[in-house]
């Protein structure tokens, strides 16, 4: 029998209809996608926000663990996300998703080592920088690469011990839809990671304006969608995330993170 | 009003209360929760929320700096923002009352005490009369009492009666809340019966829960409480006030208290002398949901105390 799926937003580690109950076709094609509202989006901070503490206080090492495992689903689906993703490209955009979740998976319990510093003070101190997440960051995945490009920007954040409210590409959001079963299963807890499909140009500014978002990644928003967030962000000093597409590394990371200094007294 | 009702009285009075229809309260108060309030109305609804509200701590590890704090929250909820109102009440444990007097003295704010060997009620009734003689004395406006659910259940209805009139006689010129515990009441019926009896013997409010117990305040046992109240004062003409307290953390929750209270008891019921929610945490989030109205964002606990 052919069973027809009906996809739905990912909020707090439970598959949900849009409360709105509306429904969009991306790209005039045969499938009926959550237009998720302003209150999903509420929905999901909130729900990201309560997961928060207890993933920052995981230790680097099970963070690490949880990435390998979403790696290990990811990989198993191979052909799932191949067929959805369609074309020459989608392969190798699919190896490189797998290579990236392992790639950060490694790099938890490697982070603070190599952003984090000792610094020399005029003064009875031990003084030391070491980098804390952010809290709830907000992700705008690019419309190229619909599955790339989101792993690409999730993996860091969640490295770092944030959590993430994603917004799916609007043209292209079923391989964002189908990654939210590879979190499903991967031991990430409830509320870590929430993927909303819909509209941007709806949803963007109620994200930006969220007092409880702490950090926006505007990798799939254009010139003039980025100067409208910034100006909402302004509203809570969000951090507005703005690096090049491209390659994995640790200073993505670090952008999810917050530098933290102690003056430790010594001698005392 | 009856103070002495004799043991046949209260035995037929008991027996005249009829039974509720459960899956007729739990259907009518699931409708009215899912009324949509929004906007300027929403604005207004919260307002009042706010000036309904008993601000509560009941802890065990209240200090007198922790109730100062309560009560500058309690007269100013939102610093340097006067269009936000103060609360009607705090609701201390009697020992704390001396704080609140020293805190809000020129406040409207009124000092609420819990009583009468709260949360049990499981304690002599000469020893309740004196908690309760001893906290009007240090300043207790308004006395939370809680019934001997002990007595109740096992069908000892006078013994109820007779402490909740001792007490009220105690409390002199001070408002007296009945709590009846609703969670430990078993069923919708008792809940009633309780209600009608609370209200025989002279309470001013009745109360759901002490917040100690779950399931707390809960919005079927509330509509039957309330249309205990709307009957009783069908009967007699003298109007009892209605609490509901534990479990509400919400302005959602809040607001459908309100609409529930607007559709049962009617518009004379909006106000504090008559209607009060007790919470200690709701206060925060409805703040919040009014920052939210104003200015479109949606709000961070970050930007809120931590009580």
């Amino acid at each position: 029998m052919d069973v027809r799926k009906t996809y739905k937003l990912f909020v707090n580690g439970e598959f949900v209809r849009s409360e709105s109950g509306r429904a969009y076709r991306p790209d005039g094609g045969q499938v009926n996608v959550p237009r998720g509202s302003r209150k999903d989006l509420r929905d999901a901070v909130r729900a990201a926000r309560t997961a928060f503490p207890a993933w920052a206080g995981r230790t680097a090492m099970n963070r690490g663990q949880i990435l390998y495992r979403a790696a290990e689903m990811l990989d198993g689906r191979a052909a799932q996300f191949v067929e959805l993703l369609g074309g020459a490209r989608a392969r190798r955009e699919l190896d490189q998703a797998v290579e990236t979740l392992v790639w950060y998976a490694g790099w938890t319990d490697k982070l603070p080592q190599v952003t984090g510093t000792v610094n020399p003070v005029a003064g009875p101190y031990f003084n030391f920088t070491i980098p804390e997440p952010t809290g709830v960051v907000g992700i705008v995945a690019p419309d190229d690469a619909p599955l790339l490009g989101l792993v690409r920007r999730v993996a860091p954040a969640l490295c770092g011990g944030n959590v993430v409210v994603a917004m799916a590409a609007e043209s292209r959001p079923l391989p964002a839809l189908t990654l939210a079963e590879v979190f499903a299963t991967s031991d990430l807890p409830a509320g870590v990671v929430n993927i909303l499909t819909g509209q941007r140009k709806e949803l963007l500014p109620w994200l930006a304006s969220h007092m409880d978002v702490n950090a926006i990644d505007v990798a799939g928003c254009s010139g003039e969608e980025v100067k409208a967030i910034e100006e909402s962000a302004a509203g809570n000093v969000k951090r507005v995330i703005k690096l090049p597409e491209g390659e994995r590394s640790p200073y993505l990371i670090a952008a999810f993170m917050e530098m933290k200094t102690v003056w430790h007294p010594i001698g005392v | 009003m009856a103070t002495a009702l004799s043991l046949t009285h209260l035995g037929s009075l008991m027996r005249g209360v009829r039974s509720v229809d459960e899956v007729g309260a739990d259907e009518r108060a699931a409708s009215l929760a899912k009324r949509s309030i929004k906007k300027s109305s929403k604005l207004w609804a919260l307002d009042l929320a706010i000036r309904c509200m008993d601000l509560t701590t009941l802890e065990g590890q209240d200090t007198p700096g922790k109730v100062a704090a309560l009560c500058a929250k309690a007269v100013r909820p939102k610093p340097g923002d006067a269009t936000v109102p103060p609360v009607a009440a705090v609701c201390v444990y009697p020992l704390r009352i001396a704080d609140c007097v020293a805190a809000l003295r020129g406040s409207s704010v009124r000092i609420a005490s819990v009583a009468t060997a709260f949360p049990s009620g499981q304690s002599f009734t000469s020893i309740k009369v004196a908690e309760t003689e001893e906290a009007v004395r240090a300043g207790a406006h308004e006395i939370d009492m809680v019934i001997d659910r002990g007595a109740f259940l096992s069908g000892d209805y006078q013994r109820v009666y007779d402490e909740i009139v001792a007490v009220k006689e105690a409390c002199g010129e001070a408002h007296l809340k009945v709590i009846l515990e609703t969670g430990e009441l078993g069923n919708y019926d008792a809940v009633r019966r309780a209600s009608i009896l609370s209200m025989a013997a002279g309470a001013d409010f009745i109360k759901t829960s002490t917040g100690k117990v779950q399931p707390a305040a809960t919005l079927p046992v509330a509509l039957v409480m309330m249309e205990a109240i709307r009957d009783f004062v069908r009967e007699t003409g003298r109007p009892v006030g209605f609490k509901a307290a534990g479990g509400i953390r919400t302005a959602k929750q809040a607001i459908a208290y309100l609409v529930i209270t607007y559709e049962t008891l009617g518009p004379e019921w909006m106000t504090p002398d008559r209607l009060r929610l007790g919470a200690s945490t709701l206060l925060n989030d409805v703040l919040m949901q009014i920052d939210k109205e104003r200015t479109g964002a949606y709000q961070s606990a970050d930007y809120f105390t931590v009580d």
